[in-house]
């Protein structure tokens, strides 16, 4: 297997890419209070929204390193009045643009002047298909108005995703949410699985759906995947907790995705802000190239020197390079572990006993709502938590 | 349920002989840090063999399968017949959603 008898570990040394995804996070402000979001639970403590000149310099720089997809998201990206400057920006420099946001601060009128802007697609999220449900999970009224904004976006004419976040509360409800999805003509529907990052690890034993749940839910979806083959791509993603083996956390770490958060600090995935021992770069200080090519903080988990056993002689790390980062972190404390979903990992116990606690929490344990206040109080409860 | 293989109902109706035009939301740029074609749309990147970006930059919203591999047997002379090339490239394309 040698090629011309270099030792195995040159191959180990990765070949830098450039990056195709810029999510850019333009705040955390967000009227909504959902308990699934993924957003860091100590935002409230994080630094100074960036503003538009330096946003619009992140998109140039960005684009300029190769990056093609641009995620606007947030907290809720319609608060920021600048939207549209950026788009503009957005459209010139080549990107094609997604908005994700949950249609709280949309009206017909700005779909328009997005849709002008050059905005490429939008990304509605629901909460539910039953409009109690979804407001009680979002912690304000927000259905009827949602329902009527995924029909302005269509009448703007952009190609619209729905994204239903899915959970153990809501999932009985997937048939009626992908006929809401078919009533409202989404180009595709994203089933998106919650993930235990962020708000969600925290009310994990309140979220994780059962197996059972899961296992109805996906033959629904395939259900729905194939009658509406070549109408409406469905996406279904099992919670990775009930897998064997991990998710290939962003494609690889530094690999395809750059984040950059309100305040300007560039990481590599979502929720990577918590793992110790890092000291993420942040674009105000650093160019985007330094940032993706030099840091020490995207080169840490990049190719596979770093790994452990047993993934370091697994045949299977170049397809799923071990898993998620922040979830080994947070079940074992160690961010180059195997990520415990794996069944070859020594820790998948962890896992199941995150599970089986999930199973015997009822419904009445309170949920903790994503707010400035909970921010506050909960900062350090999660720290406990990843321990 | 677990066992074998379920078999669920479809409207899906395959590659077409009318007009054909690249999807709501999708199009296709050239990148020159990838050095190629690239077909973008909502929230993905695919990027395109040269071939492949030759034929879907065909799909005008006019012409249809026959038109666009009568143009690419007219553009490679030399390659021989392409058309039954052309015709499974666009069906694997329309069955991806890329092309309607
Ligand atoms: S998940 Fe909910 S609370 Fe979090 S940013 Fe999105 S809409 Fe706001
Ligand atoms: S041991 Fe590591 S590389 Fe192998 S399958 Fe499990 S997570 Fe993936």
């Amino acid at each position: 297997m040698h090629e011309g008898g270099l030792p195995s570990s040159t191959s180990a040394i990765p070949l830098i890419k450039p990056p195709l995804w810029l999510l850019a996070e333009l705040t955390y402000a967000c009227p909504l209070q959902c308990a699934y979001c993924s957003n860091p639970v100590d935002y409230a403590g994080h630094g100074k929204t960036m503003d538009t000149e330096t946003w619009l310099r992140v998109l140039r720089d960005a684009r300029q390193m190769g990056a093609l997809q641009l995620g606007l998201s947030g907290g809720e990206p319609l608060v920021r009045q600048d939207l549209e400057v950026l788009v503009t920006e957005a459209t010139k420099l080549g990107y094609y643009s997604n908005l994700i946001t949950s249609g709280i601060g949309m009206d017909a009128a700005r779909a328009r002047s997005l849709k002008v802007a050059g905005l490429d697609h939008i990304q509605v999220s629901f909460q539910s298909s039953e409009a109690n449900q979804n407001d009680e999970i979002a912690g304000m009224r927000a259905y009827a108005h949602k329902v009527d904004m995924a029909r302005a976006v269509k009448a703007a004419g952009f190609p619209m995703v729905l994204c239903f976040v899915l959970h153990r509360d809501n999932l009985h409800r997937l048939r009626e949410m992908l006929d809401l999805a078919i009533e409202l003509e989404a180009d595709y529907v994203e089933l998106a699985t919650t993930q235990y990052y962020g708000w969600a690890l925290l009310n994990r034993d309140r979220l994780l759906p059962t197996l059972e749940q899961v296992r109805e839910a996906e033959i629904v979806a395939n259900e729905y995947q194939a009658r509406l083959k070549g109408k409406m791509d469905i996406y279904f993603v099992v919670p990775d907790y009930y897998e064997k083996r991990p998710k290939p956390c962003m494609n690889g770490w530094g690999s395809v995705f750059l984040l950059v958060t309100p305040d300007g600090t560039a990481l590599p995935c979502h929720a990577a802000r918590q793992l110790p021992g890092f000291e993420f770069p942040n674009v105000q200080a650093s160019s985007i190239k330094e940032i993706w090519q030099t840091s020490d903080a995207f080169n840490r988990f990049r190719g596979n020197a770093w790994m452990k056993e047993p993934c370091a002689s697994c045949p299977e790390k170049e397809k799923d390079f071990g898993g998620c980062r922040c979830q080994a972190f947070q079940f074992t404390g160690d961010a180059a572990a195997t990520d415990p979903v794996c069944d070859k990992s020594p820790l998948r116990h962890l896992v199941d006993e995150a599970i089986s606690s999930a199973r015997i929490t009822t419904i009445e344990k309170p949920i903790i709502f994503r707010n400035p206040k909970n921010s506050d109080r909960h900062t350090i409860k999660l720290a406990e938590l990843t321990r | 349920m677990s066992e074998g293989k379920v078999e669920y109902a479809t409207d899906y109706k395959p590659l077409h002989d009318g007009s054909l035009k690249l999807a709501r939301g999708h199009r296709i740029q050239f990148e020159q840090v990838q050095g190629c074609d690239v077909l973008l749309y909502p929230e993905g990147v695919v990027q395109l063999s040269e071939s492949a970006a030759m034929i879907l930059k065909q799909v005008d919203g006019q012409r249809t399968v026959i038109d666009i591999a009568a143009e690419l047997n007219r553009m490679f002379p030399e390659d021989g017949d392409l058309t039954a090339d052309v015709r499974s490239f666009l069906e694997v394309a329309h069955a991806r959603g890329w092309i309607a």
